[in-house]
């Protein structure tokens, strides 16, 4: 009865940790998000392809502001 | 270049989110900082080049961008003719930060069309204390 509970103790935390990493990990992933003027939004993240030529100088510019 | 000054200041003032910020001119000179001239510099560079390749991504016109990053975030907004950028630390109030750049922006665009403004402010102070210095000559001319 105790290993049960135990168990489904267990498996409630871990699945909340899991939660919980992937929604840091998802979150924290590098993207540029661009805002015009008709009100629409683009995401551009890692990995796709105007990814990087964005990125690139959005770490220069967050390199330089840090010294 | 006193008032951008002025803004800025300002602008790091009631954000705590903001580390650095930079106002540029659409040529990519710098008009203030909150850094270095150096570090003005190379932010400034990175911003324009940033702000450019983005507005090349749609017809439309990019009025803001934002990027998130591992070590903190990048925000650039620009109105008719100046940018401004700015640095954060990770997972800051987007909103907020874009809502304090965006006011940052609009007082510098309204500084130079409202030159009465510096005016304006001794001009209170002179009503002001007159007013009181009459009504006590007053009640002793009364009482005397």
């Amino acid at each position: 009865m105790r290993a049960a509970r135990a168990l489904a103790v267990g498996a409630a935390l871990g699945s909340a940790a899991g939660a919980v990493f992937l929604r840091r990990r998802s979150r924290s992933r590098d993207r540029v998000e661009l805002y015009f003027d008709d009100g629409s939004l683009v995401t551009v993240a890692k990995g796709q392809p105007e990814g990087e030529r964005l990125l690139s100088p959005a770490r220069e510019l967050l390199a330089a502001a840090r010294g | 270049m006193a008032p951008t000054a002025d803004a800025l200041a300002h602008l790091t003032e009631i954000s705590s989110q903001i580390d650095a910020a930079v106002v540029l001119d659409r040529e990519g000179t710098v008009v203030a900082a909150t850094v270095d001239d150096e570090r003005a510099g190379r932010m400034a560079s990175a911003a324009l080049e940033l702000f450019r390749r983005a507005d090349e991504q749609r017809g439309q016109e990019l009025v803001q961008l934002d990027a998130v990053l591992e070590g903190g975030s990048v925000f650039v907004v620009r109105d008719a003719d100046r940018l401004i950028a700015a640095t954060t630390r990770s997972e800051p109030t987007v909103g907020l930060v874009f809502y304090d750049l965006k006011s940052c922006l609009r007082s510098l665009g309204e500084a130079p069309v409202e030159k009465p403004k510096p005016k304006r402010a001794p001009a209170k102070r002179r009503t002001t204390t007159p007013r009181s210095r009459t009504t006590t000559r007053k009640k002793k001319d009364e009482s005397g």
